[in-house]
């Protein structure tokens, strides 16, 4: 009780119409899905909440909330306050194939509007989703294109620029994860504070890369990048690198019979003539990927190096908490 | 891909064909496997008129076809040799998914057909599209149709014919897991390979270890344990891990052709023990060592097994010569 109130609480509403596909990235990102379970969610009741806890002290509370039209009359009315405040974060998911789109707008509208009167400073993630029931060619145009109108509506609604953001979504491929790599990354309270600790671990190591990620999820938290590896031309390594990691998961638990989320694995490495890549675990909640120069020398030193930043941080998450309790007295 | 022309004869590559009825699934299990197309875009593939070919080149080269149904192939006035010769396997699909008693007249023609005129092809049999089939269901089909099958040959006179089963879908490893049991047979140095394989798990406490190609995902040998489907899927699942990792990660490589001193080798463990893992090793470009460590090979284990394929890997650099 007492740990779960130092908890950063960051609530996130995920709306947009009934069918535009919020339940199925949930359970997908958040619940061990894979993509073609999510067939037999049925439609969400009301509201479903799950709370995701990361990097020990943020403390994720996830309000899906059923899309039928019914549902959403009862948020912006009667439920309206209890619904929209203390909101950070508005996930809305837009379905790219729907034909109703005036009414998907309109819905929108109102929604921003209940939200700009009880938490006006939270952000906006506009998810345009089942990019991959749009042929390639024309995937760009009609991003560019929902996005301006969208855009429109929420200055409208007096929301500024930079609180909204616009991702293009599916469920069949990585970029479920960029869009909700983001959300983390916005909402992880220490983000600055655990960077520079993985920049200065990253120097120690003489590493090209480092990536902090969240176990259950396999959202990558924050990364550092030193060197040439910053002109690395896979710019959507991350969240590819999510889904991989997620992919692998599913596969031991089907192989050990086990649930994938009490999979957990102590170790991985690859070795190849010009680089090492391995996984350990970090903290509770977080495995960190790391790439270094192909050198066994230097893969050893980096493995007992690592061993001695857990200690680092685990107090981090200690520290947080304690240089906030003064403001909270 | 189609080519024009006769296929280039390389002397020793697996050389398969694809037949059965329309709509059983030719296409795409050609495609899938040796084209790579993401199953789920089958659904669009339209009616094959022409013989259609497909090759991939990997640590070895596999070589396809694909005959349209309704190229008469077995009546006598066809020029049947300009398409068996130097065929290594026919593959018979046939859909499970719908009335499949015409399938198996159509491949009992076929197999009494192979038997008088080309005695020295394989003859596999593909039980299909057994994604959404119930396990019982999937079971009876299967013993139902390689029962009437082996039943009529005896009738015909051929029951001494050897003819494979196996059940396949594009949704799942399995077609690559027979794939790979197709391809085996077709290797002169399968024998020599097993024994190698079969000795390092004995000596390394190894539950089970494969010869991965890994572009087409295709095994080349295992030992001479038995196999299950469970283990191939978690291992091929792995070679994707390495494999994608290698690419994101090995971009300044891109255009310098194999290192001889890079040792490429990759392992995970399945449990905080360490006790369970995978532990793969390149022997060439496009070939791997992939082993499923079981209990008691921990990490304490990891000289003798460096040691060993070491000396594996010595043995099957003689026996291809790479
Ligand atoms: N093609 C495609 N289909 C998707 C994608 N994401 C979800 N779907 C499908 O969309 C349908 C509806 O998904 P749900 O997640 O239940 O929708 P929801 O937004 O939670 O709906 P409500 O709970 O009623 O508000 C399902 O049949 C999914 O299979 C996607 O990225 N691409
Ligand atoms: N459910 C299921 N459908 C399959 C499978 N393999 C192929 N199909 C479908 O069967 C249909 C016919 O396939 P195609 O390859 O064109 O058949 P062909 O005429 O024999 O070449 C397509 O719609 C495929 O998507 C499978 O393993 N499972
Ligand atoms: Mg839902």
């Amino acid at each position: 009780m007492e740990r779960s109130k130092r908890q950063k609480q960051r609530k996130v509403l995920l709306m947009g119409r009934s069918g535009a596909g919020k339940s199925s990235m949930r359970s997908i990102v958040f619940s061990n899905y894979v993509a073609r379970d999510v067939r037999r969610l049925g439609a969400t009741v009301d509201v479903e909440h799950s709370n995701i806890r990361f990097m020990g002290n943020l403390m994720l509370n996830l309000w899906d909330c059923g899309g039928q039209d019914s549902f959403v009359e009862s948020y912006l009315t009667n439920q309206r306050s209890h619904v929209f405040t203390h909101v950070a974060v508005l996930i809305f998911v837009f379905d790219v194939s729907s034909k109703d789109t005036a009414s998907d707008m309109l819905s929108f509208a109102s929604t921003i509007r209940a939200l700009h009167e009880y938490s006006p400073s939270s952000r906006i993630f506009v998810l345009i989703h089942k990019m991959d029931l749009v042929p390639p060619e024309e995937k760009t145009a009609i991003f560019q294109k929902k996005s301006s109108d969208i855009r429109k509506a929420c200055e409208d609604e007096e929301f500024l620029p930079d609180q909204v953001g616009f991702w293009a979504t599916s469920i069949w491929d990585q970029s479920l994860y960029r869009a909700w790599t983001q959300v983390i990354y916005y909402l992880v309270p220490n983000a600055s504070a655990i960077e520079n600790m993985l920049s200065k671990l990253a120097d120690v190591l003489d590493a090209r890369e480092l990536m902090l990620y969240e176990r259950t999820t396999c959202l990558v938290v924050t990364h550092i990048s030193r060197g040439s590896e910053v002109k690395n031309p896979f710019a959507d390594r991350f969240e590819r690198l999510s889904s991989i990691l997620k992919t692998h998961k599913h596969s031991m638990a089907k192989h050990t019979g086990t649930m994938a989320s009490e999979v957990s694995f102590a170790e991985m490495q690859v070795k190849t003539g010009s680089f090492m890549f391995f996984i350990t675990r970090l903290t509770e909640n977080t495995n960190l990927a790391i790439v270094i120069a192909n050198d066994e020398a230097a893969f050893n030193c980096a493995r007992i190096n690592v061993q001695l930043a857990k200690k680092e941080f685990a107090h981090l998450d200690i520290m947080e908490k304690k240089a906030k309790d003064p403001q909270r007295a | 891909g189609e080519q024009s022309g006769p296929p280039p004869r390389r002397k020793g590559n697996p050389r398969l064909l694809f037949m059965g009825l329309r709509r059983c699934g030719k296409s795409s299990v050609q495609k899938v496997v040796f084209e790579k197309l993401p199953p789920a875009e089958t659904l669009y593939l339209e009616a094959t008129t022409k013989i259609e070919r497909a090759s991939m080149q990997s640590f070895m080269t596999f070589d396809s076809a694909e005959l349209p149904t309704s190229l008469p192939v077995q009546s006598p006035d066809y020029d049947h040799a300009s398409i068996f010769t130097n065929i290594g396997s026919v593959i018979w699909i046939i859909d499970s998914q719908d009335e499949y008693l015409t399938s198996i007249s159509e491949l009992l023609r076929l197999a009494v057909f192979l038997a008088e005129n080309y005695p020295r092809i394989n003859l596999e049999v593909f039980i299909h599209k057994t994604d959404g089939l119930s396990e019982e269901y999937k079971y009876d089909t299967f013993r139902e149709v390689r029962q009437r099958v082996q039943d009529e040959l005896t009738d015909y006179g051929y029951g001494d014919r050897p003819v494979s089963y196996y059940q396949t879908s594009i949704f799942d490893h399995s077609i690559f897991e027979a794939m790979s049991k197709v391809i085996m047979k077709l290797l002169p140095a399968l024998p020599s390979m097993e024994t190698l394989l079969t000795k390092l798990c004995s000596t390394c406490r190894i539950q089970k270890a494969y010869l991965f190609d890994t572009l087409s995902k295709i095994y080349i040998a295992t030992d001479t344990s038995p196999t299950f489907l469970k283990d191939y899927e978690v291992c091929s699942d792995y070679v994707d891990v390495i494999v994608d990792i290698k690419q994101l990660y090995g971009w300044r490589d891109e255009g310098k052709q194999g290192d001889q001193n890079s040792i490429e080798e990759s392992m995970v463990s399945f449990d905080k023990s360490g006790d369970t893992y995978i532990y793969t090793r390149e022997i060439s470009n496009n070939l791997s060592l992939i082993c499923l460590m079981g209990q008691g090979s921990g990490p304490n284990m990891r000289p003798v097994l460096d040691y060993n394929v070491e000396i594996l890997n010595g043995a099957l650099q003689k026996v291809f010569k790479v």
